[in-house]
């Protein structure tokens, strides 16, 4: 099966691409990035700010599930409806520095649109950082899930 | 993973490389075969695990957990959004 989103990240770079297509017209596709309930839904995250216009700023909340909470900010620097939208993303109190994604919306057919984001990091080691984060999720999770099961099992 | 790397294992030689009890052993094997990071194979009564290198390759890349990240939430915008759009026809 192909897969459906697609990511492009050459070996040295300092950059990404991330590609998608949608079964959805391109207004649908981009109000799913500017309206916060639906941001909240999608991101898995609590949008505490979104200013959805050139020089706006945005600030997300995510809580895992030990409780701890990680905030996510940025500010606009481009916001064209429907189009583009050019945003700096930072995790708070971490080390991995920001980055700058650049969003383009497009329009396929009149149901149907691609995303495709280009996101630059600060160098090279901070992009492989951030490639290998939810490569440790991943292991925490399954870390999780052992401890559900043989919490399971003992009851 | 480590120790699979250069050879196929049973459960039990795996388990007697660790201060584990064998149970959460076998759960960590059984949760590393279902991400499709190990295989197993049949030699007469005993099954040996090893690992599924193509699978690895993508993880030493470090991108397909990236990418499956990325695409979880692509289709749940997705999904939110037909289903939006069906409320505001309504």
């Amino acid at each position: 099966m192909e897969q459906k989103t697609k990511i492009n990240a050459e070996d040295g770079k300092h950059d990404l691409t991330i590609t998608r297509e949608f079964d959805l017209p391109v207004d649908l596709l981009f109000r799913a990035y500017t309206e916060p309930e639906l941001v909240e839904q999608w991101m898995g995250t609590k949008v505490l700010k979104l200013e959805s216009k050139k020089h706006g700023s945005y600030q997300f909340e995510t809580t895992d599930p030990k409780g701890n909470k990680h905030g996510f900010i940025g500010v606009f620097h481009d916001f064209i409806p429907n189009q583009k939208i050019t945003r700096t993303f930072e995790m708070a109190n971490t080390p991995f520095g920001v980055q700058l994604e650049i969003t383009e919306f497009e329009k396929l057919t009149g149901s149907t649109s691609k995303v495709n984001m280009h996101v630059i990091y600060e160098s090279v080691a901070q992009r492989d950082e951030v490639l290998k984060l939810p490569f440790a999720w991943g292991i925490n999770m399954a870390h999780n899930r052992i401890e559900e099961l043989l919490t399971t099992f003992k009851k | 993973m480590l120790l699979v790397a250069s050879q196929a294992l049973t459960a039990g030689a795996i388990a007697a490389n660790f201060n584990t009890a064998r149970p959460t052993v076998s759960k960590h094997l059984q949760i590393l075969m279902e991400c499709e990071l190990l295989k197993q194979e049949q030699n007469g009564r005993e099954i040996y695990y090893h690992l599924n290198a193509k699978n690895m390759k993508a993880i030493a890349e470090f991108i397909e957990p990236f990418r499956q990240m990325w695409d979880d939430r692509f289709n749940k915008l997705e999904s939110i959004m037909k289903e939006y759009k069906k409320n505001e026809l309504h």
